[in-house]
Formats: structure tokens, C-alpha cells, sequence
């Protein structure tokens, strides 16, 4: 079941410039394990000194954040796009 | 697009690298977001009670402590709204100093986002950008469009397409290109996050977003300098990003650790105030989380409607830490909160001054803010851009014309004081 991983400008130079790539992880522990062999130095900035994502990044499925879907639960379904976005407060007061 | 400044740099919060001048809201290395630091030292001697004093009646007068790059000629007479004392709405929730903050009377377009946009926009000039931006909830929109327009900048600003309609004349006007996006806030930030990722452009709340924030510092500066250059007990601030409660206390330490005011016996006490359709960080302050459990917003309290607030964890944290304390009203409390604003202190705020008051009335209802202590609440916006809100409140007033005769006015008044009108009550009562 492919998705598709998206990725912000940021984080490219860990990944050889490429901004998007499929995966076939089933839910997101997965994709995360698998970055540690695909691109170990992605996996060491997003991920704090005991192996969990950082606070500051948040992981959007298609157009809704993962937190509402059941997070760490929840099973990517095939052509999913999976977005990982530095959180960045806004414009309220 | 760097500048180099003796004064003020970017530093990360989380691993302390620093990063000089640029456009960049984020750590590279942790993600963490970065914030301004100053050399405040150099400060001590030069930014003093009667510097300030000789400088102009706006937010300038305490540009020693703000990221304005040199050169930089600042030609609005941005904040220093009045502090008012509220004594008649202090009589009716039981407080005898109180003090509201008044922003919904801030130059340019009436809401304390001027402040933060003048900070922003003098740093998108310096950093070369053409097109200015943002995401916004609409006070924001409004003044990046007027003061975009005023430098001769580019303006495009992403809002959600349910805004009030106000708010969407009131950056339409300016000439600004305002694009509508089909889905809350939260959506509206996330695409702004990668539109700034491919386009050159300056968004005050994504790449230029730790300069705007210092902005908000000028709220606490003008309460300490208005309240004669002491601090107040506790501050009642609207919370939607979490940002301008943690600035204020920023501004306040400034001021002690520069000697302008006296470091009081207790900290100061922030009191947060959220809408209950939107209450990511009053929720966290209450069960005292250390997470922000983000929500779907659901409160005609737009402005403040951010169910993912980055900077909430870390206004929680700063809430509790001081003794503070946070809460949510209804929709139903906000409106009660506008008109009791408007009917004791003649201010018309918008609804997150709607929820600010009614939060206030309730932390001295439950005794969290005790009668005697000095206290300033912050009225970020003006009600007449959510003057919907209101929409059939006073229909039982205007419901019918009186001929020109005395007569009939008399007859009119006779029916109106015989009618049972619906009675106002203060939202700490509840």
C-alpha cells in the first residue's frame, strides 16, 4: 500500500534534495523506523534523544493532522500523503 | 537577505545556537522555534524611564528593546492605547483595581495586531522582501494589508473562508489579495507554512514570525509605564496562538532586570482566556498537561479560534509556573462579556474581548483574582468588525419608529419601561 511521503525544504539536505517519495509503511512508528535506514540523518533531526518524533513537528494525513485520526494508531491507507510540517503558531491572539 | 545587529539576534529556545538576523521562524537543528534575544546589558543607561518618556506617543518609544533594524524610520504612530481604569465594570464582577488595556482603539486598524505587523514589516523591508503575507484569523489580515499598503509592499493573505465579513472588507480595501481557503485556521496556517517554503516572500507569522512576535512586548511595556512604571498582580490576556501572554511577561522581566520597575514581592499572575469552542491551552492549563491536545474550533470567537496553538504548551507551562491560571467561556457568555464591556466602560470590543471579560468576571467569582489586587485586562479588538455577533440582540429596540410628536415619544418611552427587557447577566455569576 504506497504512500506518499512529502517533505519541507528544510529537511532535503538529509535526503538528497528529494521532497516527496513513496513508502509502503503501514502506519507512522513504521515510517519512522523506516527513515532510520533510508535516511538516518532525517531520522536524527526529527527525532529526539529517545527515539520519539520532536514536539515541534506535526504530521498531516492528506488535510488533517494525524492527532485526529487516531495518531500512532492509525493505518495509512493506500495513495495516502503523508506531510511532516514544523509547527508554527499563527495569527490569532 | 541576513543583517547583521549588535543589538539583537535569533536564538533557539530549545539548544541556545544562534543564528544572527534572518528570515528563518524555525531551528534548523531541533526545530524548536527562535526567538529574539537581546544584548540587554547595553541597554542598561540608555533605555531609561526619561528616554522613554522623550520619545513619541506610539510603540517607538521603546524601540531600544525591539527588532527594528537600523535605518529604519517608523512614520505610524503605532499603540499606546489608553489604559483605562474600570471601575463601574469592576463594581459589577467585584474587583476594586481593575484596569483594562485598551486595543481596540490601536492605530492603525484597530486591534493590537498593528503592533506586532509594524515589527514584522520594518523587518520584510530590511530583509528585501516585495510580497508580504500571512495567515490570519482577520485582525492580522487587516493590518498587514493597511500596512503593507502604506510601505508600498505586495500584500497576499490567506484567511478562513468562514471570516466575518468585516474583517474580509477590511483587507479587501487596502488592495490587498486576499485568497480564502476552505478550511479553519489550522489548514490556513499549514498552507501558509509551505507556501513560504516555495515563495520568496516575507509571512509575518510563518518566516518572520520571532520578529513579530516581539511586537506584542509593547502591550507590557505601555501597562507598566502606564500604571507609573510598576507592575501590576495579575494580567488577563486572550489566548488563541499563546503568544502575546508570553510576551507581555517578557516585557515585564525586561523592565526588572533593567531596574525601570520594581521587581514585585509575588510574580506577576497571567490569567489565560480561551473560547470553550476553542480551549486547546486552558484545557492544558486546567488538567495540567504537559501536551496541547489540538481541537476542531467551534465558537463564534474567531479571532482566538486556533485549535493547534505551537506556542501553547509553552504559555501553559509559564501560566502555571507563576500561579496563573486559565478558563473558557461559552458563546453565550461572550456576547454577555461585549455588552457588559460596552454598557460599564463604554468600549466595544470584539468577541475575544467579549471572552476576556467574561473570563475575568469568573477568576474573581471563583476567587482566583482577589478584589483589592491590581489587575489589567487586555482588550485586544474592536467590536465593529464582529458586529454580527450582536446580530438580533437589540431588535426588540429598533423594531419600530415614533411619529415627531411629543405625545408619541412619551406614549413609546411608557411601553418601553413597561416592557420586561431581557436582563443582563455578569458571566461570573453563572
Amino acid at each position: 500500500m504506497p504512500i506518499k511521503v512529502v517533505l519541507p525544504t528544510a529537511f532535503t539536505r538529509h535526503t538528497d534534495g528529494h521532497k516527496q517519495f513513496d513508502s509502503s509503511a503501514a502506519n507512522l512508528p513504521a515510517l519512522l523506523t523506516e527513515f532510520d535506514t533510508t535516511f538516518p540523518a532525517l531520522s536524527t533531526q526529527i527525532k529526539d534523544e529517545h527515539g520519539k518524533l520532536r514536539k515541534f513537528i506535526n504530521i498531516y494525513i492528506n488535510d488533517e493532522d494525524i492527532r485526529f485520526l487516531g495518531g500512532d494508531a492509525y493505518a495509512f491507507q493506500d495513495g495516502d500523503e503523508v506531510m511532516l510540517i514544523p509547527s508554527i503558531a499563527g495569527g490569532g491572539s | 537577505m541576513d543583517y547583521s545587529c549588535s543589538t539583537y539576534e535569533l536564538m533557539c529556545n530549545e539548544c541556545g545556537k544562534r543564528y544572527g538576523n534572518r528570515p528563518l521562524s524555525g531551528c534548523p537543528d531541533c526545530l524548536a522555534p527562535l526567538e529574539i534575544v537581546y544584548d540587554l546589558l547595553s541597554a542598561k543607561g540608555v533605555f531609561t524611564r526619561d528616554s522613554i518618556a522623550r520619545g513619541p506617543a506610539s510603540i517607538w518609544r521603546y524601540a531600544r528593546l525591539l527588532p527594528v533594524p537600523e535605518g529604519f524610520q517608523p512614520d505610524l504612530p503605532v499603540g499606546f492605547t489608553p489604559l483605562i481604569r474600570a471601575s463601574r465594570l469592576g463594581a459589577r464582577i467585584g474587583a476594586n483595581n481593575l484596569y483594562v488595556k485598551n486595543d481596540a482603539v490601536c492605530f492603525p486598524t484597530l486591534s493590537f495586531k498593528d503592533r506586532v505587523v509594524s515589527i514584522a514589516l520594518a523587518n520584510a523591508r530590511k530583509f528585501g522582501f516585495d510580497t508580504v503575507g500571512c495567515s490570519s484569523t482577520g485582525n492580522l489580515a487587516n493590518s498587514v494589508a493597511a500596512q503593507a499598503a502604506r510601505l508600498g509592499l505586495k500584500a497576499c493573505i490567506l484567511v478562513p473562508a468562514d471570516l466575518e465579513p468585516a474583517k474580509i472588507l477590511n483587507t479587501l480595501v487596502y488592495g490587498a489579495r486576499l485568497i480564502r481557503i476552505d478550511g479553519n485556521y489550522d489548514h490556513v496556517n499549514r498552507l501558509s507554512t509551505l507556501i513560504a517554503d516555495e515563495y520568496n516572500w516575507g509571512f509575518v507569522n510563518v518566516n518572520l514570525r520571532p520578529y513579530y512576535a516581539e511586537g506584542s512586548k509593547t502591550v507590557g511595556y505601555e501597562i507598566a509605564e502606564q500604571l507609573g512604571w510598576r507592575l501590576p498582580d495579575n494580567v488577563v490576556v486572550p489566548m488563541a496562538g499563546g503568544s502575546l501572554i508570553r510576551k507581555i511577561r517578557k516585557a515585564f522581566n525586561e523592565l526588572i532586570f533593567l531596574g525601570l520597575v520594581k521587581k514585585p514581592a509575588r510574580p506577576v499572575r497571567f490569567f489565560g482566556a480561551q473560547a470553550t469552542g476553542c480551549s486547546p491551552i486552558s484545557v492544558a492549563v486546567k488538567e495540567g498537561t504537559d501536551d496541547i491536545v489540538p481541537q476542531r474550533p467551534n465558537t463564534i470567537a474567531r479571532s482566538l479560534a486556533i485549535g493547534n496553538p505551537a506556542d501553547g504548551l509553552a504559555a501553559a507551562k509559564m501560566i502555571l509556573a507563576d500561579g496563573g491560571w486559565a478558563e473558557d467561556v461559552s458563546d453565550v457568555e461572550i456576547v454577555s462579556g461585549i455588552q457588559e464591556l460596552a454598557e460599564t466602560e463604554g468600549i466595544f470590543t470584539e468577541t475575544a474581548g467579549g471572552v476576556t471579560t467574561s473570563v475575568t468576571a469568573r477568576l474573581y467569582a471563583h476567587g482566583r483574582i482577589q478584589p483589592d489586587e491590581t489587575t489589567v485586562i487586555c482588550i485586544t479588538g474592536n467590536g465593529l468588525k464582529t458586529t454580527d455577533a450582536l446580530a438580533g440582540r437589540f431588535d426588540h429596540l429598533d423594531a419600530r419608529t415614533v411619529r415627531p410628536r411629543l405625545a408619541d415619544f412619551d406614549a413609546y418611552l411608557r411601553s418601553l419601561d413597561g416592557e420586561s427587557l431581557p436582563e443582563l447577566i455578569a458571566a461570573g455569576e453563572r
